[in-house]
């Protein structure tokens, strides 16, 4: 008898039922949308934006088909492009009431039509690659030497002063590629400027060296640790990244992919994007950061701040609002800039426990910073974040003493929230090493809808070639092995838009591919059983002998299969990795359709019939015995 | 139906040395054209620019081109893509020292000629794609990497699961089709792209299938029957899966051929790549595999002595057969 056990049949039941739920977002095609994300990093999407929309939209009389909030946009999706526009419009008069200092990005956008219930249950559509919806995608290769030149530099500087605080003659200090030669007139000052510098400088390896030619000249070369060089590569990837994001919000993209590629390159992807040039000039544009005094006397003059938020402040400053709201004003000289900091980490006071922002500034920048302070103890200075042109004041903290070493913590009125946003956006002000363009490509919104329609339709033509033919050679046995096909179909899209994997173009043809290829196992047990009852067994002995004897053959082969999966999911790139991705997927999704899923149909429609005499496989021919 | 009635085992290794012959020739044609013609290799590889733009009408190629010259592109490849409207124009990377943030602009430039271009009507924009020097040595270097680790990976599987005779001639047999592939595509100068690589990596793939599943027969065949000589066992081996072998390949090739007639200028190499590697792969992985086993001289006892670890000891007089 061939029964599955309940379980079995169970399992291929809810399998199908999830299939069937995961594809189906894919049915419901796409609405339009407007979508709202913050353009600065310290201006949060929280539940009070989502209302002030729904308001905004209550007031303008426009009706929403659902709002929908996450991580870091708002999307709300409209009947048609008619009041998609017109929802655009009134939100970003609404949120943005100065066009020139905009804090949000209203995009136009496309949503899925599914409903929410099942977006509820994360079945969303499957995720198309930009060669399939049109876009821009960039690969930015970091300059990693770039990054690691301008830190010797620096630390050039720091020794400079360093050997100076410590009163060590020197004859001077270079960089020669990637280490830092210091001269010395004598062995004893070149001793005691190593116990110095590898106290001071933890991340330097110290080697003397004694050229032949130059007598009398002691060196001593400092060049960065192997730790070091990886910390300072793997800082630099994540402060480009991070300031990529900050600049491709302006953008105003959707849904922006941006993203580290092996050690040292960036992905940008902007769907719907057509113009690279300004997408180029965006991702090459730099922020500073600016440390200024606060004028406290005029800022406390109630009759002065109402004339300079009307635009008249006094002479030589500047009207800035802190964030928090409080309104001051900032002489226009600038103390220090973005230059001199090396780094900028969220953590706590040591003493108070309150979150506090820690900033690592270069020798230069300490020196400077160590008189500034000094000078102006119970002052207030303030921290400005200068983009395209206009600053933000980002925090205004009062100097408390004078702080050398270069070691500076902003503190006070933070959560710890706002404590890691500020070292961000601190970080974030420039790029820590610059970039090149290695790989660009623009896909024509056309040529993507293009693209799909190919795919579509040669997958779909293949099946339907298959499934005729398979029907007409095996009859039920071939009928159940298509149906075992749409199943595996069904299973690789419903995988595919849950894991959210990128769908290509070479992505369609994988699937195309695969399911050309799934088919084999079906005809090898569909062989396999014709084979057995032309050896005479049973039709039920026959069904279980060919099941089973097949499987092994189906196993060995789609193991060679997946090797060559897993080699181009491990070595493909970009479009390959579309390919591998669902290649591998299809794979794994057709063992379990062809075997356990045809044969759970087989087994419903035999398996319980005692007295089966023949099956539906087509004719099997005996040598020897003639045929009708 | 039923497409095969085989009456009688077909002595295919009685030809063994003409198919081994033959594979020689093919090969040797293959590896001939692939040193003296090389591969026309895409973009991807060599590193430039491709533009690809659709006019309205008919395009005129001869003007864009002489356009294209006068504006100093110097090596421009123009040709039509997929229709007569669409353009597709490669600009290669400039072996001058520019910055590599010049060349990244190359698509601009080519599109501010062709705006130039007297009534030639505006094209639109359909792609652009620029990839740095850098990158496209890479990909070789990787699609290189991929395709080691799909034979080493194939050959450790094979030699576990099968024998090493097995493994040997199967990836003989199917690096052998690799090559031929690509000998079809220096031959007809076919655009070489990554898709087409994934193509011939997963075909490579496919192909050993077809060995695993006559392989996974011979041994059965030593194992059941008995008497019979290695020529014999393999004959039979190949015969009674023939017919799967055919209708398999028949199927994914209808697959194949509706990407090759609906899928577009994008997928026509990928599917053709495909079309070869699985034509070759089921003349290969059977006529090529099956008699490398047999000169590597397989025989029964190596499937005896697998079974030795059984607790049945009558095998042991099976071997005196």
């Amino acid at each position: 008898m061939n029964r599955f056990p309940l379980w079995k049949n169970a399992l291929i039941a809810v399998t199908l039922v999830l299939g069937l739920l995961y594809t189906l977002p894919n049915f419901f095609g796409e609405v339009p949308a407007v979508q709202v994300s913050s353009i600065k990093a310290t201006i949060k999407v929280d539940t009070q934006l989502l209302s002030r929309v729904e308001d905004t939209l209550k007031t303008a009389a426009i009706a929403h088909t659902g709002l929908f909030a996450d991580q870091h946009s708002i999307r709300v999706r409209l009947a048609d492009t008619d009041t998609q526009l017109k929802a655009k419009d009134v939100i970003e008069k609404a949120l943005n009431p100065d066009p020139s200092d905009s804090s949000y990005s209203v995009a136009l956008n496309l949503l899925s039509a599914s409903p929410s219930w099942l977006t509820g249950i994360h079945a969303l559509p499957m995720y198309l690659g930009l060669d399939l919806r049109g876009g821009v995608h960039f690969l930015l290769q970091v300059d990693m030497k770039g990054a690691l030149t301008k830190r010797l530099d620096s630390t050039g500087a720091d020794l400079r002063s360093l050997l100076r605080d410590k009163n060590i003659r020197h004859g001077g200090i270079g960089r020669e590629r990637e280490t830092i030669v210091i001269k010395f007139r004598d062995a004893d000052s070149r001793d005691k400027a190593r116990g110095v510098i590898a106290d001071a400088q933890p991340d330097l390896d110290l080697t003397d060296r004694q050229d032949a030619g130059d007598s009398g000249d002691f060196k001593l070369t400092a060049t960065l640790k192997q730790t070091a060089e990886k910390r300072i590569q793997e800082f630099a990837i994540k402060q480009n990244i991070t300031t990529l994001h900050n600049r491709i919000n302006e953008l105003g993209v959707a849904e922006p992919v941006i993203q580290q590629q092996g050690a040292d390159r960036i992905v940008v992807q902007l769907p719907g994007v057509q113009d690279t040039a300004k997408a180029k000039d965006i991702l090459g544009r730099t922020a500073t950061l600016e440390l200024r005094m606060v004028d406290d006397e005029s800022s406390g003059n109630a009759s002065v701040m109402e004339l300079a938020a009307k635009g008249q402040p006094p002479v030589s400053t500047e009207y800035y609002v802190e964030r928090g709201g409080r309104p001051l004003l900032v002489r226009k000289q600038v103390m220090l800039t973005g230059e001199r900091l090396t780094d900028a980490q969220a953590g706590f006071d040591s003493q108070t426990q309150e979150p506090a922002v820690h900033l690592t500034l270069d020798s230069a920048g300490a020196r400077i910073f160590k008189d500034l302070t000094r000078d102006n103890v119970g002052k207030r200075m303030a921290i400005l974040l200068v983009e395209k042109g206009k600053g933000e004041v980002v925090t205004a903290p009062v100097i408390r003493t004078e702080i050398g070493g270069g070691r500076v913590q902003i503190s006070g009125r933070m959560s710890t929230v706002e404590a890691n946003d500020v070292a961000l956006l601190l970080r974030a002000g420039s790029l820590a090493a610059p970039m090149e363009i290695i790989e660009e490509r623009t896909i024509g919104p056309s040529l993507g809808a293009d693209n799909i329609a190919k795919g579509f339709n040669s997958t779909m033509w293949g099946f339907i070639a298959i499934a005729v033919f398979m029907t007409i050679y095996y009859l039920l046995f071939g009928f159940v092995s298509v149906v075992a096909l749409s199943a595996n179909l069904l299973f690789l899209v419903a995988l595919l838009s849950l894991l959210q994997a990128t769908l290509t173009l070479p992505g369609i043809a994988a699937i195309a591919l695969t399911l050309g290829m799934a088919i084999d196992a079906n005809v090898l047990i569909n062989e396999r059983v014709r084979e057995e009852l032309r050896g005479g067994n049973t039709p039920q002995a026959a069904i279980t002998a060919g099941y089973e004897r097949a499987w092994a053959t189906i196993l060995d082969s789609n193991v060679t299969t997946l090797i060559a999966g897993v080699a181009l999911l491990i070595f493909g790139s970009g479009p390959v990795r579309g390919f591998a991705v669902v290649h591998c997927l299809g794979i794994l999704t057709s063992m379990f359709s062809s075997v356990v899923l045809s044969r759970g149909l087989i087994n419903l429609i035999y398996g319980r019939r005692r007295k089966l005499m023949s099956l539906s496989i087509g004719q099997i021919w005996k040598p020897g015995v003639k045929t009708k | 139906m039923e497409f095969f009635r085989i009456k009688k085992d077909i002595p295919f290794m009685r030809h063994a040395l003409v198919f081994n012959v033959i594979s020689l020739i093919t090969f040797l044609a293959a590896v001939f054209f692939l040193a003296t013609r090389g591969l026309h290799l895409s973009i991807e590889f060599t590193g430039g620019t491709l533009v690809e733009v659709g006019y309205a009408q008919s395009a005129d190629i001869e003007k864009i081109r002489k356009q294209l010259d006068t504006d100093g592109f110097v090596d421009t490849q123009v040709q039509n893509f997929g229709s007569s409207r669409d353009v597709l124009i490669r600009v290669p990377l400039l072996k001058t020292e520019r910055k590599d943030t010049e060349t990244s602009k190359v698509g601009e430039r080519v599109m501010a000629s062709l705006a130039k271009v007297s009534d030639g009507g505006t094209p639109t924009l359909k792609r652009v794609e620029f990839v740095g020097p850098q990158v496209g040595k890479e990909l070789a270097e990787d699609g290189a990497m991929a395709l080691l680790l799909v034979v080493i990976g194939i050959v450790v599987y094979l030699a576990f699961r099968f024998e090493w005779r097995f493994a040997v001639s199967a990836i003989i047999a199917n690096l052998h089709d690799v090559i031929i592939i690509l000998g079809f595509f220096a031959f007809f100068q076919w655009e070489f792209s990554l898709p087409v690589l994934a193509a011939v990596l997963a075909v490579l793939g496919y192909s050993v299938n077809e060995s695993v599943v006559v392989f996974d027969r011979v041994r059965e065949t030593f194992k059941k029957k008995r008497g019979l000589t290695t020529p014999e066992v393999l004959n039979h081996a190949i015969t009674s899966t023939i017919s799967r072998t055919i209708i398999t390949h028949g199927s994914t090739q209808m697959m194949v051929t509706s990407m090759l007639i609906f899928g577009g200028a994008a997928l026509h190499y990928f599917a053709l790549a495909l079309t070869i590697g699985i034509l070759f792969g089921i003349y290969s992985s059977v006529l090529v595999a099956s008699p490398l086993v047999m000169w590597m001289g397989v025989s029964r006892e190596q499937f005896i002595k697998a079974k030795k670890d059984k607790p049945e000891g009558m095998t042991e007089d099976g071997a005196c057969v």
